[in-house]
């Protein structure tokens, strides 16, 4: 699972200025063009809790929030969100108050070793603002870019379903 | 991924120039495709320019139908009401692909653009003629249960794997086109070619052409059509077989109908002989029947694939009568 940033190959010059707002904060990321937006968020931003699952848009584990919008971060070279405003897993809670999604799948044992957590979390909040899914299996549906290998995919349904009946915040 | 060499550009005319400096370089839309093939070192272009920020992502109303924006998202194009209303196999088509994570970053102009899922195209340890000219093709002998039945050739059994495209192609679409000399017209038929003995190409574009806008005639067929995909599970794999399917009728009979289907061949498939039998003939579960054996007795089905004749011939019928009933 190696990072693209590791890779000692390449020099630093050709590096690329990317202004983002990251969980409500201005950042300035340093990076060569072929930097996923994942791998800047990760290694540059230490933000780590989105997470590199297969790093080919087959998992959804690394799906953060874009300009409103659910996507592949792994997908997504950073120079290509220039002045876009992201929020990652970091930056869904309130403070100390969960997100209402948080909460629910830990009431509906949503997840085991959690690794697809974080990827489901932000796609679960891309969903419900989307406005698209009524019923269950559209639910389903519209949740199947996210793998969960442990198969806690029948609590991460009902706790997006409990979310959506129960508004919360979103 | 390899290194390259990074532009962003702000109108189609600056894509072009930069684009007609360097044959190795190509041009990046959301990314989907084209950066997972560059981390599999299948695409290997030495520059990358980025036309996200150009503006084309218009869906409007046009005096002959209705024109997609090159770089409007996928999911924007299938959730608008212009195109649920008058397109609703496109709306569909759509949303029978990828997941809506990559909906939501993927362009029309690059949902076109898709290679292969030719598990032999992106393994570089293997021979493919797609992706290294005159290698040979290891699906040929391999594991080719997901190739193609239609219009394959010894140098490559690829299929074609948009269900966007399927929809554009039974729908009449014209691709707009930009270069340094001139703007032209592609039809859909004319756009993705057949492997011939040059599967390296997928298409009709030229090194230096632009995708503009995808454009939709009007039909009369919206309220009598379907998009119907099978695949190894539900939601979020390739087909194994679609089939984008409008009628055209007047009362029972059918003036004409419009059918293409995935998952068959290197290019959407159009139907024609399916189509052929359907005009002026009764909307009957025979007929259909008639006309699913007529397309289907010319697949040529390799070693794994032969079931995906039965399966294209229940798909037609399917989607026939699906249409028919106009429940899309």
């Amino acid at each position: 699972m190696r990072s693209e940033t590791q890779n000692l190959n390449h020099l630093k010059q050709g590096d690329c200025t990317v202004n983002l707002t990251v969980n409500g904060e201005q950042k300035i990321l340093q990076v060569q063009p072929w930097v996923s937006l994942l791998d800047g968020l990760r290694d540059h931003l230490n933000l780590t809790g989105t997470k590199k699952g297969c790093d080919h848009g087959q998992c959804g584990a690394c799906t953060i929030i874009c300009d409103d919008k659910r996507i592949l971060s792994c997908l997504t070279l950073a120079v290509m969100k220039n002045g876009s405003e992201i929020t990652t897993v970091e930056g869904i809670a309130h403070g100390d108050d969960l997100h209402p999604i948080q909460q629910a799948f830990i009431d509906h044992d949503a997840f085991q070793c959690g690794y697809c957590t974080p990827g489901q979390l932000c796609s679960a909040i891309g969903l419900i603002k989307e406005g698209k899914a009524q019923t269950r299996e559209e639910v389903k549906e519209l949740m199947s870019g996210n793998l969960c290998r442990c198969g806690a995919n029948v609590g991460i349904i009902d706790a997006i379903m409990e979310v959506k009946a129960g508004g919360g915040h979103e | 991924m390899k290194s390259f060499k990074f532009s962003a550009v702000n109108n189609p005319a600056e894509a072009i120039t930069l684009i007609n400096k360097n044959t190795d370089a190509a041009f990046l839309g959301g990314g989907t495709n084209l950066l997972d093939l560059m981390k599999e070192h299948v695409a290997l272009p030495n520059e990358i320019i980025d036309i996200g920020n150009l503006s084309l992502k218009e869906i409007k109303a046009t005096a002959s139908g209705i024109s997609l924006g090159a770089l409007a998202k996928n999911t924007a194009t299938a959730n608008h009401p212009l195109i649920r209303k008058n397109f609703p196999m496109l709306s569909k088509a759509i949303l029978a692909g990828a997941s809506a994570q990559i909906r939501n970053m993927a362009t029309n102009g690059g949902n076109l653009l898709q290679r292969t899922r030719c598990s032999y195209f992106y393994d570089i340890a293997t021979p493919c003629n797609k992706r290294n000219p005159g290698s040979g093709c290891a699906a040929l002998e391999g594991f080719n249960r997901m190739h193609a039945i239609f219009g394959w050739t010894r140098e490559c059994v690829a299929v074609y794997p948009s269900d966007m495209s399927i929809a554009l192609s039974a729908l009449n679409a014209n691709v707009k086109v930009l270069s340094s000399e001139r703007e032209r017209i592609i039809p859909f038929q004319d756009f993705h070619i057949l492997p011939g003995a040059h599967p390296e190409k997928d298409n009709s574009l030229q090194h230096g052409e632009l995708i503009t806008a995808i454009e939709l005639p009007k039909n009369d067929f919206a309220e009598h059509s379907a998009y119907i995909k099978i695949r190894d599970r539900n939601s979020y794999a390739f087909a194994l077989v679609s089939v984008a399917a409008g009628l055209t009728l007047n009362g029972n009979t059918i003036q004409a109908a419009s059918i293409a289907m995935g998952g068959v061949a290197h290019k959407p498939w159009r139907a024609l002989n399916a189509e052929a039998y359907l005009k002026d003939k009764a909307a009957t579960a025979a007929n259909f029947a008639k006309a699913a054996e007529a397309e289907m007795a010319l697949a040529q089905p390799l070693a794994h694939n032969k079931f995906k004749i039965e399966m294209g011939k229940k798909a037609l019928i399917n989607a026939l009568e699906t249409a028919f009933k106009g429940n899309i």
